[in-house]
């Protein structure tokens, strides 16, 4: 699939920012999207081609202003929208309760 | 309303996985301890010392480097390292006139067994950008200077199959021990954006 992610010999997009003594995830929620996704993936509901598919299947100025992780997130999102395992729906009400009680429902 | 009026104000990314995660564990399609024992193996167990010591055999041992240039994901296996996304692995060697290099410009497939996870610039877009079109000016940007005469060879990843560089062993390291030659192994080299540390010289140095 051609789209924003296909990068190879793309122009202007400036230096690589190499960081000295890189900590592995740069937030604790990246933490969480990389073991969610992994353990979902697992249970073999969809392959890597799908997941990836998920992931970049998006407007190229979605995909390139998305961190790492967040397009993972978003991707992880669709693949559970599309089973019915969860709805947008679910997740917003959930955000709303975890907002204002972050021990609800957990 | 239990006391965590102190706490500061969740981020919107961080309230969104702490929502998802929440769903996934109440339906019983995620386990938390299986998720904290990915994250703790990730953060503790994986990762380029893995590579190290593969290459280091590899010096050492012309038989395993042998079956590691002509199986790399049996002679891998041999040192205990395999793993989800390290399935189908090739190693690169470098020599005297070739130079490999490796990106993955649609993604972020690298070897974990061997590497780990990827730093943030193998994932983003101007490395996948410019490895394919500009190897050398790259390499300038990492401060390695490659032979004008030297043929770089840039290997672009795919969901399958996973690359690892093969340095060449640092003159003056004839005398060191396999456990020895292991420090001098950098991730970077084994991307092929580095080169290994000469003798005598350690990761603090190099930083």
């Amino acid at each position: 699939m051609n789209g924003g992610h296909d990068l190879g010999g793309m122009h202007g997009l400036g230096p690589i920012e190499i960081e000295a003594d890189e900590p592995l995830f740069h937030a604790p929620w990246e933490r969480r999207v990389f073991a969610l996704t992994l353990a979902m993936g697992a249970r073999g509901e969809w392959n890597i081609d799908m997941s990836r598919h998920a992931r970049e299947n998006r407007d190229p100025v979605d995909y390139l202003s998305s961190s790492y992780y967040e397009i993972w997130l978003k991707g992880l999102e669709v693949l559970l929208q599309e089973r019915g395992l969860v709805t947008p729906e679910e997740i917003a009400a959930r955000m709303a309760a975890l907002a204002t009680d972050r021990e609800a429902a957990v | 309303m239990s006391g965590q009026h102190d706490d500061p104000p969740l981020s919107e990314l961080d309230l969104r996985v702490r929502a998802l995660e929440s769903l996934l564990v109440e339906k019983g399609l995620v386990d938390p301890a299986a998720l904290d024992l990915l994250i703790d193996t990730y953060e503790t167990k994986v990762g380029p010392k893995n590579g190290a010591k593969v290459v280091a055999k590899a010096w050492c041992d012309p038989a395993y480097r042998t079956r590691l240039l002509a199986d790399a994901g049996a002679a891998i296996a041999e040192l205990g390292f395999t793993g989800r996304q390290g399935e189908d692995m090739v190693v690169l060697e470098n020599t005297d006139e070739v130079h490999n290099m490796v990106v993955c410009t649609l993604c972020s497939c690298y070897p974990w067994p061997v590497l780990g996870l990827p730093p943030v610039w193998y994932k983003s877009a101007p490395y996948r950008a410019r490895a394919v079109s500009d190897p050398r000016g790259v390499l300038a940007e990492f401060g390695v200077a490659l032979p004008a005469d030297r043929e770089i060879r840039v290997w672009d990843s795919t969901a399958e199959v996973r690359y690892l560089v093969l340095p060449q062993r640092p003159a003056g390291s004839e005398d060191l021990s396999e456990a020895d030659l292991a420090e001098l192994v950098t991730r970077d080299s084994m991307i092929g954006v580095g080169l290994p540390l000469n003798p005598g010289k350690t990761a603090a140095d190099a930083s």
